[in-house]
């Protein structure tokens, strides 16, 4: 059986979440001209959220986009990804200062499609980047500006994160592999 | 996993739903002001066509295209098939300068099914003679899924000229896979001899099977096709079976309008109907280039691929 163990639970993950938000609005000097961007699919609900802490922390809404990077993946040759979600960002992202959002940074791979993604939809003033989980084990020089959690783990091990709005709970677990395999 | 599209009467429901999720994704990129992304870098698609084609190859040239492919275009009538070289050293020619992927059209029904046994790289059907036009029934399908929300329980009737359509066999084969019910609407002569061991319901009057339909599909009558004598004249047959404002009283008053072009204006269709708020036809051309995208992204990615 493979060993499973819970690293951050709902009220963690919120508390984390209203950090990052109050570190955005520091760094950037308020909520003017911010975009948050989530990378589908997980990326996505965490930047709705912080958007709506924002909104709480600020008192201005701030644009929440959804970016899709299938067709940016530099794995593309190995493995077609058959779920898709679709690109939406509401706002021209040219000028504004844009937070990409993921749940978790690992090789760096995922934000570097990411960023080339962005550029195809317009030239942002900066580009900075929000994880729920950093795990390490960068391949490319990529660091994200605000983290919720340093995670150290080891490159067998898989981090799963769950949101109530895709899986009915938030929650982070590490998986161990399973020794038998 | 797809590794050639040649028909969808041999497609799983599977796929046909992963390529139509997918392409209404791709749609966002047909948005953009700058429609580039760097997916298929370093591929070549090659188009060859042995018919005439406007859409369907500029349709596949500019999603490959958007993806970043590079495309070559080979047009029969231009080629060394002028010299008398056959389908498949031709292909295999194409082949030995390592394109990576063949979108084929061919008069000749059976023909994609054959170059894709004898290359090692995707093979896509842009239509072979009276057979498939897989990509064509695939963007019906999103045109209508798109107004609809579904496919299931629809009634879609297809109306006219059958017997040498391709685009009426896949859209049956597609549509009754995913659960849409589909009517052929024809006169006699214009049925296939083998009608009545498809899974479809068929009418030969123009009223009765248009009556309830959710979707109406107009086809063009393929005067290159047909063989004298099968009808009397032009103009009898659009007062009897062009699809017109009057013929559409019957059908769902939500009922929406296709037609797979090239439009015979005030044969098949009404002028009237073709502008109509309830005609879709330009939003298929639209959809048929997010599924060319679709396609070429699944079968070119992927361990499959070479």
């Amino acid at each position: 059986m493979p060993t499973e163990v819970k690293v951050m639970d709902a009220h963690e993950m919120r508390r984390a979440l209203t950090r990052i938000a109050h570190e955005i609005l520091e760094r950037n000097k308020g909520a003017e001209n911010l975009v948050l961007v989530g990378i589908l699919r997980r990326g996505a609900p965490l930047a709705h959220r912080l958007s709506r802490l924002i909104e709480q922390i600020e008192g201005t809404a701030v644009p929440v986009g959804e970016l899709d990077i299938a067709l940016y993946r530099d794995d593309y040759r190995t493995h077609a990804v058959s779920d898709i979600g679709a690109t939406h960002i509401p706002v021209d992202i040219t000028d504004k200062k844009v937070v990409l959002v993921d749940e978790v940074i690992y090789t760096g791979r995922t934000v570097r499609a990411a960023i080339t993604a962005l550029m195809d939809l317009g030239r942002p003033a900066c580009v900075q980047l929000a994880v729920l989980i950093d795990r390490g084990h960068r391949e490319l020089p990529i660091r994200p500006d605000y983290v919720g959690k340093n995670l150290p783990t080891a490159r067998q091990e898989f981090v799963e994160v769950k949101l109530e709005e895709l899986h009915g709970e938030d929650s982070v677990c590490i998986r161990k592999p399973d020794e038998e395999r | 996993m797809l590794t050639d599209l040649i028909s969808l009467r041999e497609t799983e429901p599977t796929d046909i739903r992963r390529l139509l999720d997918t392409a209404q994704s791709f749609k966002e990129v047909l948005e953009r002001p700058v429609k580039k992304v760097p997916t298929l870098r370093g591929k070549q698609v090659v188009t060859l066509f042995y018919e005439a084609s406007t859409r369907t190859r500029v349709s596949f040239e500019n999603a490959a295209k958007i993806m970043s492919a590079d495309t070559t275009s080979v047009a029969a009538a231009s080629s060394s098939v002028q010299k008398g070289e056959s389908l498949l050293d031709t292909v295999r020619n194409l082949r030995a300068m390592r394109i990576d992927c063949l979108v084929m059209r061919h008069p000749q029904s059976g023909a994609a099914h054959l170059v894709a046994q004898a290359l090692d790289i995707p093979v896509v059907n842009a239509g072979d003679g009276m057979h498939e036009h897989p990509t064509q029934a695939l963007l019906d399908m999103l045109t209508i899924r798109q107004h609809k929300g579904r496919l299931e329980g629809l009634t879609v009737a297809i109306v006219g000229d059958i017997t040498h359509s391709r685009v009426a066999r896949s859209n049956l084969w597609g549509l009754s896979k995913m659960g849409a019910k589909v009517r052929f609407v024809a006169p006699a002569t214009l049925l296939p001899r083998d009608v009545h061991r498809l899974p479809v319901e068929v009418y030969t009057d123009l009223r009765k099977g248009m009556e309830g339909a959710d979707v109406v599909m107009a086809l063009r009558l393929q005067q290159e096709r047909m063989e004298r004598g099968l009808l009397p004249s032009l103009r009898e047959y659009s007062q009897r079976w062009g699809v017109n404002t009057k013929a559409l009283e019957v059908t769902k008053p939500d009922c929406i309008v296709m037609h797979p072009g090239p439009m015979n204006r005030g044969v098949e269709i009404s002028d009237d109907v073709a502008d109509s708020g309830r005609s879709v036809i330009l939003e298929q051309v639209t959809n048929g280039v997010a599924i060319r995208m679709a396609v070429l992204y699944h079968l070119l990615g992927g361990e499959a691929a070479g």
